[in-house]
């Protein structure tokens, strides 16, 4: 069983997909590094789910309408492909940049989710105007930078030597995307904390016990924030848990997922 | 061929601090800056800018933010200022960030105001802005030149209606009642002017038919003019001279050492300006995805970036010699005669330009020296530059040519 991906046609907008394992549907949204080394991660859920992780609008080589703007239209453009692919008791799973268009699918439909998974999560502000609780990756030297999102920076930090021009190009796209979505409000949408009680149904927020990105303590108050949400430290991991603690990570989320199926 | 004058308004007292941090822009704190020294060097610079109305040397401005290399960070107040005590000369401000600034109608007005205050004398620069703009501005930096072309039109449209309010609802800017006062002198709207590096650049300003400036790089100044003209000729319309502009640091001196001091401390600027720390250097939508592939390739970033010499050398400008920026067309120096004797092959090399910018102060050069420098400038070399011929347009007759099949069209 392993990853392949094809392009598909989701409401006019022309996207890459990665897809494998069969089982339950498992809509996973990634961050901003895109499905970089999430290989293992991701095939370790398609153990026990029919994982289908499309690259967003304007990430790696999907297409971006102009007429995107604004993390709503990545929402809609979620609640769009569970439709066009008829996806029904899905289990959602978001992680850091994803986590946030997930909370924003799921505060406008659940009718299609059975679960809800967020992943250090961005989207939301819980502090005054004084407090930056999302790191401002953009005023940080590269090496710094890796210290935010990695426990393990030497390990995991994203090589680009000898990288191809083919993933070079969807690489300098995630970041593109990433700020034309997330500059201004940085990475979150001021309105989403206060629709967060629509969520309705079962909610896990999974942390990375070492994110300097958005910490614990701002992952608990986003488990706070939605109605019967269950909070996990995933230990030893960074902003990425899928990254680099794929066995742990997958375990958890597929058994959340699970229950009750 | 005009001649105008530059200065950055620099805070040099606290470039040692810039040096020891690595950075000359947006994290350095303001601690550093002493008010009572910047009113100084505020009107030292205005009283400069005064002789240069007296010398017949036209004044153009620019701004930057969160910087000790430039302590203009409102081209429109020191624009209006200008407007107000000067009289003769024009004043070019170039530019205003446009696609950093969230209220375009208010440009238009600003604009207008100031036209209308110096009766007539502005010329309008809109420019895209550095990147390390981007922070201080905290704009996107993606579709950033979509929002500019934007800006451009909407302030072009406010300028020159008259007629009462129009409807402006678009995806960057909300506008129901667009109705500018006062309108400005020139009219429909005073000349724009803007800045560019890349020949895609050029081309886009040639649709336009506005002045395209060229600044401190003679590669970036032949590549882009080029261009500019190329595509004139494309659309049917030879573009004359006077729609290109080159900035360069200048000193003169009654010696060739004088000159080559002069331009040593105004070269201060160049060797100052560039120094940013990385993560304000290149933000992610700034620069377009194909150059960023390229970036990456190369491997780690320069701290710098590098200039070219006319000869295919590459130099760091924060440490570059006198010599070196004159081999890169950053820097005309010596004696009026040597001045000259550059400036005229300059504008052999890129094939004739109607309006040189020089930065006649720059970095540590004082108030007296400047003016010496401008004098000398204004007495020595300006006269003389009507005695430059310029090239024939290398494009004319493919102008010619479209001209008359649009019109059998």
């Amino acid at each position: 069983m392993s990853l392949a991906t094809t392009r598909v046609d989701i409401s006019g907008v022309s996207i890459d997909l990665l897809e494998s394992g069969d089982g339950p549907a498992m809509l996973y949204l990634h961050g901003g590094r895109g499905h970089f080394g999430f290989e293992p991660f991701l095939e370790e859920l398609a153990k026990t789910h029919r994982v289908i992780a499309p690259w967003l609008p304007g990430f790696g080589h999907s297409e971006l309408p102009r007429s995107y703007t604004t993390i709503d239209d990545l929402a809609f453009f979620g609640l769009d492909l569970l439709e066009a692919m008829d996806l029904r008791d899905t289990a959602l799973v978001g992680a850091g940049f994803g986590g946030w268009v997930a909370a924003e699918m799921a505060i406008r439909s659940t009718e299609r989710l059975r679960s809800l998974t967020l992943i250090d999560a961005l989207g939301v502000k819980f502090g005054d105007h004084l407090v930056r609780e999302i790191a401002d990756i953009h005023a940080m030297y590269p090496d710094e930078v890796n210290k935010t999102l990695y426990s393990d920076p030497d390990r995991f930090r994203l090589r680009t030597e000898g990288m191809s021009d083919d993933d070079l190009t969807a690489l300098v796209r995630l970041g593109e995307a990433e700020v034309l979505f997330g500059w201004k409000p940085y990475m979150h949408n001021p309105k989403l904390r206060h629709w967060l009680h629509r969520i309705n149904v079962p909610t896990l927020v999974a942390w990375g016990e070492k994110d300097a990105m958005v910490s614990t303590e701002y992952g608990r108050q986003y488990a706070a924030a939605i109605p019967g949400a269950r909070f996990e430290i995933v230990d030893g991991a960074g902003h990425y848990p899928g990254l680099e603690r794929p066995l742990e990570t997958a375990t958890l989320v597929s058994d959340f997922a699970g229950q009750g199926v | 061929m005009k001649v105008w004058h530059f200065s950055e308004m620099a805070y040099p007292q606290a470039w040692d601090e810039g040096y020891e941090r690595g950075t000359f822009r947006v994290t350095v704190p303001n601690s550093l800056y002493d008010p009572k020294m910047g009113a100084d060097v505020y009107h030292r610079h205005y009283d400069e800018f005064q002789l240069c109305d007296e010398l017949g040397i036209n004044i153009m401005l620019n701004e930057h933010h969160s910087t000790l290399t430039c302590t203009n960070a409102a081209v429109t107040v020191s624009g209006s200022i200008l407007a107000r005590i000067t009289k003769n000369v024009r004043i070019l401000l170039l530019g205003s960030p446009i696609a950093n600034r969230p209220d375009p109608v208010r440009v238009a007005e600003e604009m207008a105001m100031i036209d209308v205050i110096s009766r007539g004398r502005l010329e309008m620069g809109l420019v895209k802005g550095a990147p390390y703009e981007i922070a201080p501005a905290n704009m996107n930096p993606a579709r950033l030149m979509d929002r500019f072309w934007e800006a451009h039109d909407l302030i072009l449209k406010a300028m020159s209606t008259h007629d009462g309010p129009f409807n402006w609802e678009s995806e960057n800017y909300h506008y129901r009642q667009v109705n500018i006062w006062p309108r400005p002198w020139q009219q429909p709207h005073p000349p724009v002017w803007i800045t560019a590096l890349s020949p895609n650049s050029g081309r886009a300003i040639a649709e336009r038919r506005h002045v395209a400036a060229a600044l401190l790089s003679g590669g970036i100044a032949s590549g882009m003019f080029n261009a500019y003209r190329e595509r004139a000729a494309e659309q049917g319309w030879a573009a004359p001279n006077d729609r290109f502009a080159y900035c360069v640091l200048v000193g003169v001196g009654n010696t060739e050492e004088e000159g080559r001091r002069r331009a040593d401390q105004v070269a201060g600027y160049v060797r100052t300006s560039p120094i940013v720390s990385e993560p304000f250097k290149n933000p992610p939508g700034y620069n377009p995805v194909p150059a960023n592939v390229a970036m990456l390739k190369a491997g780690p970033t320069q701290s710098v970036a590098r200039v070219q010499t006319v000869d295919g050398r590459t130099i760091d400008p924060t440490k570059a010699t006198v010599q070196e920026f004159m081999d890169a067309r950053t820097v005309f120096a010596g004696t009026p005669d040597q001045v000259f004797e550059q400036i005229k092959t300059f504008n052999e090399e890129v094939g004739g330009f109607g309006n040189l910018i020089i930065m006649g102060q720059g970095g540590t050069l004082s108030y007296d020296e400047t003016c010496a420098n401008l004098k000398l400038f204004a007495d020595e070399v300006m006269p003389r530059l009507k005695e430059i011929k310029m090239p024939e347009n290398r494009f004319g007759e493919m102008a010619e040519r479209n001209a008359a099949a649009g019109a059998a069209d």
